[in-house]
């Protein structure tokens, strides 16, 4: 039945030198655990630093393969796709476990919870992400969150038990287990939702989709009918992994459980992912899935309704909240909420690069802003994880002064005011959403923002306004934690102040 | 006309940040006494950098001078793309308001050399570097024409001045601070769609046109030939021309920019958030807070509601306007009901202001002239009166006013600046602000928007200002001395409190006898955006 390929016609077709940054990666986490399987204790520090030169070979494989000049290519039978939007987000993906990993270390070691496995399931994580941006196919999304998710399921759970056997943190347990039941029942979604589509085109192949779909949304059969129920229920799949509501209950407990390097990690890696999908399948594939003429697409109206009530319940639940790790949890479903504005503007035709290109800058922004303020709060806990509230960062302008400082910058770039790179993001994304004609929606959002000043300068309030009572208390301020704020707050700042950038970095990107 | 090359604009503009960056490399325990020096010198050099830019100022063009113009990034939009502009220049209106600012600010550093809240708060460098960084974000604000980077400058203030009422405000600063925050950010926030819109709108952020790029301005008043404005409010289909509609895209533009202006004006109904603020920020913060930060809300009007939407502008005019007076008579009565002092002149900014947002939309060059010169006058004389409340706060340590009484007596000299500076905000023949609100009040009178009532109810703001200026005067210098000082050397005026005086009392003067010298910076400026509204 089958016609066996040519060697020659099977590695052009495969070309996975495509591929490469994810494949390399996860070749490389093989090395990590066999390096880490034979190293002695006293050696365990290089199965970090043994990661960071995987991220930093991945990240060359990055450079090379998606030289601007190449154009975009396809992998693997034309299920994976590399072009200027799988390697922009390669990097973000890439940049963020490094700062995660430079935050694990030492949070690891104190808490006695330290294993090489660690790393290994971060890089895991992370090929998976790679894997999801440059995911060309259902098949291959659907793989690809699994890759993504399972490693993260564990590492939630990470702070469980303490290397000695002692039972540590059931918060991590709980949070670990939660993820993991909510985390498969939305993958069913996505699988039904796949299959449907699958049955009204007939392929799972991205670009596939999008020529059958033009035709049966035409024709106007019960395959339409199969294709939008398909598309709903990839939205509902996809929107449990970057937290929108209605599918963010699983958020701020997961959140709050999981070891806060991990935090910091999954509110960052799993959104790329999860986005990156998104905009694949409802901007290549299904952007056709116009119901009448001249209208945008189909699944703009649930896009739009999804961001505002992201935006509303993600921005006024975390005024209420006492703990800042649940405080930037819901602050991260809010920022799921302003990439949902820039998805429900790609539903306009004219506007699709304009708004992925917005989405992306976003995403970047939210990547070193939201690591960098997860840092400061895992460098204040206490050993036991708690001291994570907002009343145990007063005064800590006094007592740590660059913290401080650093944490500010985080803060104004959550809220997104200009010379930060979230003021660049969001601009982006708004001045999409008003050339997609969405003016309500961009209004809701920039009132929101205000909503959200409020919570973020109570931080800046208690660090700077208000002098603490009690003493100094013991913080995480190793050198490693030291170069992840920095890191992150040199991001922050770098692409606040020189907005060509960013703007530059993804103007080669178009999902058109 | 190059306008690519560096311009003295650029380098007015960023000296503050190299004061920020020297100040950012001393070490803030052992270098203290040097601290307000490097902040002090930078906002001198500052000051004549901009006086540099008013010798090389031609009054004889409208056009925007020392120009400075580059691509700073781009926008995609379809298939073409918006530019983004670092786009900076002055006309007559700007370089007048940047001269306020500079000349303002080593004031503001001034008064704060003597102050006691470094001994309690601390963090002194930390002080004088958001210092630079307002005046910075502030100048920005008047130089700047392109939309989005104006909206960066616009949005910076906020910070500094959050961390300056915030940090070593009086007892409520962190209510004052969050409020002062909170309240303008939402103002502003929406101006920002606005600003989104009009980009996507026109193809470009750049209000003026320059190196043969058509700004926005220029491109509404095309639009205005063939009636398509923004909303194509033209003949429709029956061939009758259709009057302008409040429910337009023009009028939500015009709202949405004038919302975050009139919230940082502020124009009555929006004005709660300044009490607090002034009461609670320190002496420097009230100085520049009144003296130039309420100034880029009147000063975004004049530049961008009047020239960008000429129709929106003169349909609300006489709800603005209104607002306006209400706002000079309201202010001027809940100053009078003021016990205390700092109170009192904050509430004074509201009626002042008024005054201005009267004049400007009288929308004739009369007014819009008395309008800017009034901008300057309200910030040397407020500006003058919160000094006046800062010395006797850090001597006294009070703000009623029936806790002082006599000063005269103790403090001649002191008794005498402040009779000028009152006088001034009074309005006194022959001082300055008697020039700014008689022109306006003229303006109004001629305007061919406002009725014959603005301008009657504005004059009964003039009367009502010298009576509250009068009681605050009087309860405070006039009588016998009722809380002497226990230390005698108190009495005396120190060198740097003189120091900020001198300045102050030469422009109260010199603006109030030769205003004819700021008047001809202005009138060029002002004319090509009265022109549009000549019926």
């Amino acid at each position: 039945m089958f016609e066996s390929p040519t060697i020659a016609e099977f590695v052009a077709q495969s070309n996975l030198v495509a591929t490469l940054p994810g494949s390399l990666l996860m070749a490389w986490t093989l090395v990590v655990i066999l390096v880490d399987l034979f190293a002695g204790e006293e050696r365990k520090r290089w199965t970090p630093i043994l990661a960071s030169v995987g991220l930093g070979l991945s990240l060359l494989a990055n450079m090379a393969v998606y030289a601007p000049a190449e154009g975009e290519q396809t992998a693997l039978y034309g299920m994976f796709i590399a072009d200027a939007f799988t390697g922009f987000l390669n990097i973000v993906i890439l940049v963020a476990t490094f700062i995660a990993i430079l935050m694990s270390w030492d949070y690891l070691n104190r808490s006695d919870i330290h294993r090489g496995e660690y790393y290994i399931l971060a890089l895991l994580s992370s090929a998976g992400a790679m894997f999801m941006v440059g995911a060309n196919d259902l098949i291959v999304v659907f793989v690809a969150l699994e890759l993504l998710s399972i490693p993260l399921y564990i590492l939630a759970a990470f702070r469980s038990i303490k290397n000695d056997g002692s039972e540590l943190s059931l918060k991590s347990e709980e949070s670990g287990m939660k993820y993991f039941i909510l985390g498969a029942f939305s993958s069913a979604f996505l699988v039904f939702g796949a299959a449907l589509v699958y049955g009204a085109t007939g392929s799972t192949n991205i670009p596939t989709i999008f020529a059958a779909a033009g035709g049966i949304v035409g024709a106007a059969t019960t395959a339409t009918f199969y294709l939008l129920v398909g598309a709903a229920l990839l939205i509902v799949g996809l929107g449990f992994k970057v937290a929108v509501v209605p599918f963010h209950m699983w958020t701020p407990d997961v959140y709050e459980g999981a070891p806060t390097p991990v935090t910091a990690y999954m509110s960052v890696t799993a959104k790329v992912g999860g986005f990156a999908a998104l905009l694949r399948v409802l901007v290549s594939g299904l952007s056709v899935l116009v119901l009448a003429e001249g209208e945008p697409a189909a699944w703009q109206t649930t896009a739009t309704v999804i961001a505002i009530l992201t935006l509303a319940l993600g921005n006024f639940v975390a005024i209420s909240q006492r703990n800042l790790k649940r405080m930037l949890a819901y602050s991260s479903i809010a920022h799921a909420g302003y990439i949902m504005v820039a998805v429900a503007a790609t539903g306009a035709a004219g506007v699709i690069d304009a708004a992925t290109q917005g989405a992306l800058v976003y995403i970047m922004a939210y990547m070193f802003t939201n690591l960098g303020a997860f840092a400061v709060v895992m460098a204040i806990e206490r050993e036991d994880g708690g001291g994570g509230n907002i009343d145990d960062i007063t005064g800590l302008a006094r007592s740590r002064p660059l913290m401080a400082m650093a944490m500010t910058v985080f803060m104004l770039s959550l809220t997104g005011i200009p010379l930060t790179a979230g003021f660049v993001g969001k601009v982006m994304v708004f001045a999409a959403a008003v050339q997609a004609g969405l003016f309500g929606l961009a209004i809701i959002g920039v009132l929101t923002s205000v909503v959200s000043a409020f919570y973020y300068m109570r931080v800046v309030v208690n660090m700077y306004l208000r002098d603490s009572s009690g003493e100094l208390q013991p913080a995480l301020e190793t050198p490693a934690v030291r170069w992840a704020i920095n890191i992150a707050l040199a991001g922050t700042l770098i692409f606040g102040i020189f907005y060509p950038l960013a703007t530059n970095l993804v103007g080669m990107v178009s999902l058109a | 006309m190059d306008v690519t090359g560096l311009s003295l604009t650029t380098i007015t503009l960023f000296l503050p940040l190299v004061g920020l960056f020297i100040l950012l490399l001393m070490n803030g325990e052992t270098q203290k006494a040097n601290l307000k020096w490097v902040a002090f010198a930078t906002s001198i050099v500052t000051f004549a950098s901009s006086v540099l830019m008013w010798i090389n100022f031609d009054p004889g063009t409208a056009e925007l001078q020392m120009a400075q113009r580059n691509t700073w990034a781009e926008v995609s939009l379809g298939d073409t793309s918006i530019n983004i502009s670092y786009f900076v220049g002055v006309d007559g209106i700007s370089m007048l308001l940047v001269l306020l600012t500079t000349f303002i600010m080593p004031i503001a550093i001034l008064g704060s050399f003597g102050s006691h809240i470094f001994e309690e708060r601390g963090r002194e460098k930390l002080y004088y570097i958001f210092l630079m960084l307002l005046e910075w974000a502030m100048l920005g604000v008047f130089v700047t024409h392109d939309l989005i980077i104006f909206y960066v400058f616009w949005e910076v203030t906020l910070v500094p001045m959050y961390f300056l009422i915030g940090i070593w405000g009086a007892e409520e600063r962190i209510y004052a601070a969050v409020k002062f925050f909170l309240y303008t950010m939402a103002g502003s926030i929406l101006m920002l769609i606005a600003i989104l819109y009009v980009g996507n709108r026109a193809g470009t952020f750049s209000t003026y046109s320059a190196g043969g790029d058509a700004g926005v301005i220029e491109m509404v008043q095309t639009w205005e030939g063939d009636g398509t404005y923004w909303d194509a409010v033209g003949p429709d289909s029956d061939g009758e021309e259709e009057g302008f509609l409040l429910n337009s895209v023009e009028s939500w533009l015009f709202l949405g920019f004038l919302v975050a202006f009139a919230i940082k004006v502020p124009i009555f109904p929006f004005h709660s958030w300044l009490p607090d603020a002034h009461v609670q920020a320190p002496t420097a913060g009230s100085v520049i807070l009144a003296g130039v930060l309420l100034k880029m809300g009147t000063y975004g009007i004049v530049r961008f509601n009047l020239s960008l939407f000429p129709e929106a502008t003169v349909a609300w005019a006489p709800t603005i306007a209104f607002l306006g007076v209400v706002g000079i008579i309201y202010g001027a009565w809940v100053s009078y009901a003021q016990d205390n002092v700092k109170k009192l002149v904050a509430y004074s900014s509201v009626s002042h202001l008024g005054f201005v947002v009267l004049g400007i939309f009288a929308l004739n060059a009369q007014g819009l002239q008395g309008a800017t010169l009034q901008m300057v006058n309200h910030g040397i004389s407020t500006g003058g009166l919160f000094l006046i409340v800062g010395m006797l706060y850090e001597r006294w340590h009070t703000k009623e006013m029936a806790d002082y009484g006599g000063i005269w007596k103790a403090m001649p000299l002191f008794g005498a600046i402040s009779l000028v500076i009152s006088l001034s905000s009074m309005g006194l023949p022959g001082l300055n602000g008697f020039i700014g609100e008689f022109t306006i009040l003229l303006g109004s009178l001629g305007s061919d928007y406002l009725g014959f009532a603005f301008t009657l109810f504005g004059t009964l703001g003039v009367i009502l200002a010298a009576v509250y200026l009068l009681k605050m005067y009087q309860h405070v210098f006039m009588g016998e001395l009722r809380n002497p000082l226990s230390d005698e050397e108190g009495y005396k005026l120190t060198w740097y409190e003189k120091a900020a005086y001198i300045p102050v009392i030469i422009m109260v003067f010199w603006i109030g006898l030769q205003p004819i010298v700021f008047f001809n910076m202005l009138d060029l400026s002002v004319d090509s955006i009265a022109a549009i509204f000549v019926r």
